[in-house]
């Protein structure tokens, strides 16, 4: 594992694990979930300032050492996500960016075609453009067309903590796109991002599952151990599946029974 | 005193004000805050020598909890 590598924009990673900010109960949870997770990479979103609710900004709990990656949730529209993605730039905080366009409310799937724009877009811009799109082999062929950096396909819908609902699609993606898969969305339990990277996706995108969760910095630390296992055992090279019973003990030598 | 609209509200502030008075009145970081005024974003360092006029349109935007 000390060689494997994991880059994203040109930037090595040591952790495959993405984790977010949204839903916790306490935002002051963040830095220890961080530290538990082991995760490098962690994701807001940008909203209008509310002059009402003067509530603490969760920058402050962010550690410095992370890599800050803005979505552009709220986005309804490519030009809406190009415009987010453009602000959030603005904010100082580097240049990578999570394109998400959702148009449908009901459940919160990402408009693809709309996705691939904007990345387009914004990849031509000098971005590392991260999209979350549904997965689709062609919207993930055009997304390594347009520059993306990586391909980010659900698990699941948002926040359902359903799992690898789409796993045949993903493992497609896996197979065929030459970029890193890092599934986002959906994973709800360690076991199910753990069985995410021993298909050999490259990471996993965890929010909902650990803000949510009862003791999140144990989640969090679960997560990361389960991304790491899972990781080990894609590069471990998995045994056949046989359908027949195939005896792990020897079928000789066996004492004799009494009177036979 | 003038009218302009932040974040899709009307609102009153003093004649010439500046961008970055307005922020601090408002008791918000600048450092944490990013600013598009009349669609076009206003670099941070910017901020101490844009002065608003009558009937601007600002957004003013900071990151949040998301995933």
């Amino acid at each position: 594992m000390g060689d494997d590598l994991f880059e994203i924009g040109g930037e090595r990673l040591g952790s495959r694990l993405f984790t977010g900010t949204g839903k916790y109960g306490d935002d002051a949870v963040i830095p220890d979930v961080c530290a538990a997770s082991g995760s490098e990479v962690i994701t807001v979103a940008l909203r209008r300032v509310d002059f009402q609710a003067a509530t603490g900004n969760v920058m402050e709990h962010i550690p410095k050492t992370m890599r800050l990656l803005p979505n552009t949730s709220g986005a309804r529209t490519a030009d809406e996500a190009v415009r987010i993605a453009r602000l959030a730039k603005a904010m100082g905080c580097g240049n990578w960016i999570k394109i998400e366009v959702i148009a449908d409310n009901n459940h919160l799937l990402p408009d693809g075609y709309a996705t691939v724009r904007a990345t387009g877009i914004l990849a031509a811009e000098g971005f590392v453009v991260l999209p979350y799109v549904n997965a689709d082999l062609y919207v993930a062929r055009d997304l390594v067309s347009a520059g993306a950096a990586a391909v980010m396909p659900l698990g699941a819908p948002i926040g359902t903590n359903r799992g690898l609902q789409t796993k045949e699609m993903i493992r497609i993606l896996i197979e065929e796109i030459d970029l890193p898969i890092i599934v986002d969305a959906g994973l709800g339990r360690p076991s199910h991002a753990c069985e995410a990277m021993e298909m050999g996706a490259d990471g996993v995108l965890v929010n909902t599952a650990i803000a949510t969760a009862a003791d999140p910095v144990s989640m969090a630390r679960a997560f990361g151990e389960a991304v790491r296992a899972g990781r080990r055992g894609f590069l471990a090279g998995h045994g056949a599946q046989r359908l027949k019973a195939d005896a792990s003990s020897p079928l000789t030598g066996f004492l004799e029974g009494d009177g036979s | 005193m003038m009218q302009v609209i932040i974040n899709g509200k009307p609102e009153e502030v003093s004649t010439g004000v500046t961008l970055l008075e307005l922020i601090e009145t408002r008791i918000l970081d600048p450092s944490r805050v990013v600013a598009e005024l009349n669609r076009e974003i206003v670099p941070g360092d910017r901020f101490a020598n844009t002065v608003l006029s009558e009937g601007d349109r600002l957004e003013l935007l900071q990151f949040v909890g998301g995933g």
